[in-house]
């Protein structure tokens, strides 16, 4: 579903992320990505929704050749992506029914199937009663569960989160890797960013390890 | 042969299944339209003092050189009835004879771009002349009469300035005639200072619309930097440019409209103040004469123009600024 092939990527500044990195996830995988801070696993997030390019080598997403998509043809690539990110990027002056359709909305669904796909997004992760609440009025936690049920709404083939759990609590993040687990489990593969290795190694997922730009472990399935 | 009939059959079932794909795509992209027109003008609305002020700014730019065209519209409409000269006057030599005289009257009479013919013998002309001019003891004190016999010749009125012109030149040739007088100079001088002030108004009038144009993009950027998180948030969910253009688009349109019925509106409060002074001045001059306001089409017109000019200034500031604010 996802292959990197022989990937550098260097910023501009002169700052090597990803050196020569080698890996394929399967369809139907969940893979867990680790590493300390600035070890290039946003990087490869990044690479994989096309925020970013690679200097070298090859990235293929379900079969496409990332190098092909054109600028035009990014937003259809990330179409079929969801993304999870770790500052939850929600739009604040708009109720979480608002944000969790926005996927649902740019593909140009009706509004009754808008309304039937958010709401049953929102009764996967447990926030049925509160789609007229602003963002701001929710706890962390729930932000972080608005930022899934927009990833997942659209039912995409790919699920990328950064960081999900970050900021909560143990108890909090069990459940949010349970609810990750659950989409895997119906089809979706999954990459998860996390640097929370008590956690994910409990989890019996791949775990794709980074230091410093190079992948440790984890390239073969 | 199956596996042929099959692939036809697989084929036929894309080929529908893209066209139904086409149109859930047309009827999702009309969806949106629908969706950002309604959601910009709630925003337009939601702000009505900053949005009345973008009104009246493109308003008052906006009514300046279309209330400026109008009035020159008006002056001109005064002067077309003038347009043509009333007559030639033709003075004819000394040595012409009254029937020579009445024979030229009865030819020019026959000429298709005349409409008219008046003759005016010298006897007559003198008599008009002494009573009307009180000089009549000088002239009774002159051996002779001094002027000439005169014919008043009426163009056409369907006949342009030029070929009026052209007419007088013609008889001013004709050995009989020793002076064709048109009086038209003054006219040519109102005609050429109309044309001017036209095209001061157009140059004016761009000038402002371009003002136009550039302060509503400039509420447009700032609509733009206010709304730069959602922005950002719709590319990564998979927005494309077009997808988060169109809110911009109709908002600069609403600004537009808005602007456009602001000036209709000014344009026809000036005409209302400005209609019974005229009407009085008129009535002085005997004349039945109004002024012409923009009426429904010019005023629908204006609605349009200020449409398009919002439309545009959107679309240059967010052809500027919405490509540049990419996820980080």
């Amino acid at each position: 579903m996802i292959s990197f092939d022989r990937v550098s990527k260097r910023y501009e500044e002169g700052h090597d992320a990803l050196r020569d990195v080698s890996f394929t996830i399967d369809r139907d995988e969940l893979v867990f990505l680790t590493g300390h801070s600035g070890a290039g696993k946003s990087t490869m997030l990044r690479l994989i929704m096309l925020m970013e390019r690679p200097s070298r080598g090859q990235v293929i997403v379900d079969g496409h050749n990332t190098a092909k998509v054109g600028s035009r043809g990014v937003p259809r690539h990330r179409r079929n992506i969801g993304v999870v990110f770790q500052n939850h990027q929600l739009l604040f002056d708009r109720p979480v029914f608002d944000n969790v359709a926005l996927p649902l909305i740019i593909a140009g669904y009706d509004h009754r199937e808008v309304g039937r796909r958010v709401r049953a997004a929102l009764d996967k992760v447990g926030l049925l009663k509160r789609e007229r609440a602003l963002p701001v009025t929710l706890s962390g936690g729930e932000q972080q569960r608005v930022g899934i049920a927009r990833a997942v709404v659209g039912r995409p083939k790919i699920l990328l989160a950064d960081e999900p759990t970050g900021n909560l609590d143990p108890a909090l993040s069990a459940e949010i890797m349970q609810l990750f687990e659950e989409f895997n489990q119906v089809g979706v593969t999954v990459v998860i960013a996390s640097h929370d290795l008590v956690l994910i190694s409990r989890l019996h997922h791949r775990i794709l390890t980074l230091r410093d730009g190079r992948l440790l472990t984890g390239s073969a399935s | 042969m199956i596996g042929r009939g099959k692939d036809k059959t697989a084929r036929r079932e894309g080929a529908s299944q893209s066209r139904a794909d086409l149109r859930d795509r047309y009827n999702g992209w009309l969806r949106h339209h629908r969706l950002s027109a309604a959601d910009s003008l709630f925003r337009v609305l939601d702000n009505p003092l900053a949005s009345i002020l973008t009104w009246l700014v493109m308003g008052i730019a906006l009514a300046l050189p279309v209330g400026l065209n109008l009035a020159l519209d008006n002056v001109g409409r005064l002067s077309a009835s003038w347009d043509n000269p009333a007559q030639v006057s033709l003075f004819l030599s000394e040595d012409v004879t009254p029937e020579r005289a009445r024979e030229l009257v009865a030819e020019f009479a026959g000429r298709d771009d005349v409409a008219d013919t008046q003759f005016l013998p010298r006897e007559r002309a003198l008599q008009e002349f002494s009573a009307l001019s009180g000089f009549a003891d000088v002239l009774a004190s002159l051996d002779e009469n001094p002027l000439p016999d005169l014919i008043l010749v009426s163009p056409e009125d369907a006949a342009g300035q030029t070929a009026v012109a052209a007419l007088a030149e013609e008889m001013r040739a004709m050995p009989e005639v020793t002076e064709a007088v048109l009086d038209m100079a003054w006219l040519q001088r109102l005609n050429s200072l109309l044309d001017l002030c036209r095209r001061l108004v157009y140059v004016v009038g761009g000038l402002l619309l371009l003002g136009v144009a550039l302060i509503l993009g400039n509420t447009i950027r700032l609509a733009i930097e206010s709304r730069r998180e959602e922005i950002v948030v719709v590319k990564l969910v998979g927005g494309s440019n077009a997808f988060a253009r169109r809110p911009f688009l109709y908002t600069g349109l609403w600004y537009g409209v808005g602007g456009g019925v602001c000036a209709a509106v000014l344009v026809a409060m000036a005409l209302w103040y400005l209609r019974q002074p005229v009407g009085e001045l008129a009535l002085l001059y005997q004349s039945n004469y109004q002024l012409q306001g923009l009426g429904v089409m010019g005023a629908l017109n204006l609605v349009i123009l200020g449409g398009l000019l919002g439309l545009v200034g959107a679309w240059v500031a967010v052809a500027r600024h919405l490509v540049n604010i990419q996820p980080r």
